[in-house]
Parts: structure tokens; sequence; C-alpha cells
């Protein structure tokens, strides 16, 4: 039966220094790994014969302002439905080159993930068959979960507090 | 009579004979399906390819209804995230609530007592009931049955009588709090659930009666929108339509919350991952639902409906007017001024269509640093272009009801 310590450190076996961390909160396993290398971590975990981690459960994006040069990070959560584990992992990009290989090769469910995704964060998804923007309108030129912008954008003219009654 | 002329006569073959030429070089229409056609149930557009009425392409739009969820939770405390979450599969808002307010449990340590659990089963199973519910007589209305739809909506109707009197809402709920519940089940809730209990198998009978077996109802569905289960599984299908095809992945059983471990009950699926199957599973899971909300009024434990959580449970408004502490943790709660463990966490229910997932990060903060809905709709959505490739229009939209696809949780 494959436990968290097993798949641990056949993680840090095969990927040694391109792990950054590995924690365990709530019962779930953490891997902070190089960007690099998630292509070749998930094909590595999706392929391994007793891991089998076939599932993708949920991509996203997070957006911490103050680490410097890791401000933006990419969320996985994959499940191995044969060993029933789960396990977390992050990758970490900066601002300034959002950049970090797609996953749709691995799992088609991806797709619409990652682009949610890079609407969200502006985080860019190299080789993505259809990187647009999905759920809000096509023109949008921000990415509107990122900290800087506020939930009500108290600098609009448009909105008269009259009508509004904010 | 018209005498056509020799001349015309020689035009109008050739013109024939010319359009025989060109018979190869096909005309293709394009259609507009959606975003405001009664038959989509919800609001989203697909745009297909048609040869004839064979459907070559699709292409969806999404996000008519996005109402930025994710960044509204990221600014409200911990307690006003859970209406935000009925929003999402209003058609089984109550276990949205329950999974979120699960996850801040799971967050803060907290175990609610047993008695809690069984209520909230009891409530999750009763909006499974009401979501498959929604699902499968619309399969129905689609393939032209309006009966059973209308038949089974009494009981949907009940249902949100129940739902109305624990919490006082219908639709939206915001049932249930962070520790547990506002009140306990009243007599008459009691008494309603028992009602539906007798009362919705015969229903519920006549309606597999009327549809299960009817030869226009299995010509129409059997082998229509097939998912393989390998398909199925690399495009993240959960619930009953990844069941459907065989995978017998649900998370009350592979990850069990709120005491689901107590309970028997057995996991439906089907073989083929086709219309027809799906609304098999779904047909199945209203009864194993009415069999864990049978076992669960019987073996109800006693205790206590609430935890003793002063952090997020709003005090009773008698102590809130006659004493300090009270006073106090009201004002604590509604300003959200208390202590939450840093950390990450991520949770999973089993809602009416799959595995919704909920990843909470705090940063010890009075609202969530950042919330993640992990939608089942909006994963397994995706698939639908594939699975309706080849099939005909019709039969797209009855694909599309069978998959149950609510625009409130796609859109989020």
């Amino acid at each position: 039966m494959v436990d968290n310590n097993i798949l641990s450190d056949a993680v840090s076996a095969q990927f040694g220094s391109n792990i950054i961390s590995i924690e365990e909160s709530y019962g779930m396993l953490d891997f902070i790994v190089e960007k690099d290398m998630i292509v070749a971590l998930l094909k590595w975990l999706k392929e391994h014969e007793t891991f089998e981690f076939n599932f993708l459960t949920t991509l996203c994006g997070v957006h911490f302002p103050e680490k410097k040069n890791h401000e933006l990070s990419v969320v996985y959560h994959l499940y191995s439905m044969t060993n029933n584990i789960r396990i977390r992992i992050h990758v970490f990009l900066p601002i300034t080159k959002p950049e970090i290989q797609t996953v749709t090769h691995l799992y088609p469910t991806a797709n619409w993930m990652e682009r949610e995704t890079f609407e969200f964060f502006g985080i860019k998804f190299i080789g993505h068959p259809n990187l647009k923007i999905i759920l809000n309108v096509e023109d949008m030129d921000y990415h509107p979960l990122l900290k800087q912008y506020a939930l009500v954008d108290n600098t609009r003219t448009d909105k008269d507090d009259k009508y509004f009654g904010r | 009579m018209i005498n056509i002329s020799e001349d015309k006569q020689n035009s109008f073959n050739q013109n024939e004979h010319k359009v025989a030429n060109e018979d190869d070089i096909k005309i293709y229409n394009y259609l507009n399906l959606g975003p405001t056609h009664p038959s989509t149930h919800g609001i989203f557009q697909n745009v297909l390819k048609l040869d004839g009425e064979v459907i070559l392409e699709a292409e969806q739009t999404i996000g008519y209804i996005h109402r930025a969820f994710e960044k509204l939770a990221e600014n409200r405390p911990f307690y006003q995230v859970t209406p935000i979450t009925d929003r999402l599969n209003y058609c089984s808002a109550p276990i949205n609530n329950i999974g979120w307010q699960m996850t801040v449990e799971k967050l803060i340590g907290l175990k609610v007592s047993k008695r809690i659990d069984y209520m909230r089963v009891i409530i999750m199973e009763l909006a499974r009931i009401n979501d498959h519910i929604i699902c499968n007589s619309v399969i129905g209305v689609d393939t032209g049955a309006l009966t059973g739809f209308l038949y089974l909506f009494q009981f949907r109707e009940k249902i949100y009588e129940i739902f109305e009197q624990i919490c006082g809402a219908r639709l939206t709920t915001n049932i249930g709090r962070i520790g547990g519940f506002e009140r306990d089940f009243s007599p008459t809730v009691i008494s309603k659930i028992e009602e539906l209990l007798q009362e919705f198998p015969k229903a519920l009978k006549e309606f597999e009666k009327l549809l299960t077996r009817n030869r226009i109802f299995m010509d129409r569905t059997i082998g229509v929108g097939p998912i393989s289960a390998e398909r199925a599984l690399e495009y993240g299908f959960t619930g009953p339509n990844l069941r459907a095809t065989g995978v017998d992945y649900d998370v009350r059983v592979m990850h069990p919350y709120s005491s689901y471990e107590d309970f028997d009950f057995t996991i439906p699926i089907g073989t083929h991952g086709d219309t027809y199957d799906r609304y098999c599973v779904r047909q199945e899971e209203m009864w194993q639902s009415l069999k864990i909300i049978e076992q669960a009024l019987k073996n109800m434990p006693e205790g206590d409906y609430h935890t003793e959580v002063p952090e997020f449970y709003l005090p009773p408004k008698e102590d809130v007017y006659t004493t300090i502490e009270g006073l106090i943790w009201h004002f604590k709660v509604i300003y959200g001024e208390i202590e939450i463990p840093k950390g990450q966490v991520y949770h999973a229910v089993e809602g009416g269509n799959g595995e919704l997932g909920f990843y909470l990060i705090s940063d010890g903060g009075r609202q969530p640093y950042r919330l993640h809905f992990r939608r089942p709709c909006f994963i397994y959505y995706q698939a639908y272009p594939e699975m309706i490739k080849g099939s005909l229009l019709s039969d797209a939209i009855i694909t599309m009801s069978s998959m149950n696809v609510i625009a409130g949780e796609l859109d989020a």
C-alpha cells in the first residue's frame, strides 16, 4: 500500500534537487518543485507502475505579491484512483515571466483549467492548443484575480452612488 | 401552360449538370445552439457545424453568468462565503454549503458531533435526490415525455418545503453554519421527511415504469452521447457521469466525510457511459439516497446540533443582548476578528454531479487568501464536443441534459 512516506521518498529519490520542499499538511503531501520539471514529474507520476496518478483533480493559480520572483504559483492536485491518495504540487513563477509548460497532453482535462488560470492570473501555458480567455469577454486586457485589483474599483466615475448606493 | 423555350431548357439542364459536378463540395450549415435556447437548460452557446442533421464539430462558449466567485470569496469573512456557494450548483445548494463549512472545519481542526453529521447526511442526500430528479425528468422532457417531469416535480417541491422548514429558504438555502446548524430539526421536519420517505418511492417507481423500459425512451437514449471510461478519466469526469462509464469512484466512499462510513449503501455503475446509463445511474442513486436517509433518521444519535466554536458560530440573540461575552463574540464573528490557522486545505464532497472540491489557502486573515472551487460541471463539459461528434442534433440536446450541466457551476 502506497502511503505518503513511500511517495515522498520515491519522488525525492527520482528528482532529487529539483524538489524544493516536501511538506505534509492535513494529510496531503505538498511538493514545491522547479517549474521546468513539472511536465517530467507529472509524466513520471502518471506512468509510474504503482503510483498511477492518472487523475488531475484540479489546477489553479495563486498570486503572492510579497514573494519576490515567486509571485505566481500554479497548483496541481493529483489523485491516484488505484491507491486512493491525493497529492498537491506547487510551482512558483516570477510575474515578469509567467510561463510554464502545458500539461494538456498528459491530462486533456487541463485544457479549460489552464485557460481559466491564464485568464485569472495571466500565466501563459506554453504549448496549450487554444489558450484564450474562457469566462470573461475576449478583449479583457487584465487578469482580475491578481491581488492588485480591488473587488470594487473606487476610481471609477461612471458609477453614480445615487443609483448604485455604495 | 407556359412553354419553356429551348434555350431556357438548355440552360436549365446545364445548371443541373453543374450542380451534379459540384456534388463532392458539401455545403455545411452552422447553427447557433444557445445561448438562450430553452432546451439547453441554462445559458451556454454551442456553435455547431452540421452536415444535414449530423454534427461534425461543436465549439462552446461559456461564461455567460460568470460572477467571479473566487474573487468575491477573497473579500468576505469565512461565514459569508456560504451564500456564494449556493449559487454554484443551485439544484443542490445544501451540498455546496455543507461542503464549504466542512472545509473550514477541516482547516480549524474542528470535529463536529455525530448528530450534526447525520443531520448533514440527511440534508445532502435530500439535495442529491433533488438534483437527480431535475436531471432525469428533464431527459424525459427532451425525449418528449413531459408527464414524468410534472409528476416528480411535486416531490421536488416537498423537498424544498423540508429545506424551508430547516433554514427558511428554498433554492439558495445557505443552510447550516460553520460548526453545525442554527437550530435543531423541528418535529415538522422529521414528519415531512418521513412523509417523503413514504410517498416518494411510489412515485419514483411509477416514473421508472414510465421511462426505464419504454421503447421510445430506450431508442432515443441507448448509445447516445457515449464516452469510454479511459476518456472520461482523462477529461476529469466525476460523479454519476463517470460512474455511468463503469468507474466506481465516489467521494462518499473513497474519502468518507460527515460519517458516510456509517451507512450501508451501494454505488451503482453503468457500462457504456451513454445517456441511458447516466439516467439509470442517477435513478439508482436516488434509491440509495432514500436508503441512506432512512438509516440516518433511524439511527440519529442524541447530541447537540452545534459545536462550541464561538469564533465562527454566532451566539444566540438572547446572549448577545444580555451578556457581555455573547456581544463580544457576536462582534468578532461579524467583523471577522478571529484567529484562524495559516495553511492550505483541500476538501471534496460528492456533489449532485461530481466531486465538488474546495481548495482554501488561509493566511490567517479574516477572509480566505485564495479559494478555488473544483466545479465538476466546468471540468466535464469540455468533453461535450467529443461526445456529440457524429450524432444528430436532437441527440446532442439529450446528451447535454443527461450530463446535467448547471450553468451556475459551469461559470462560477
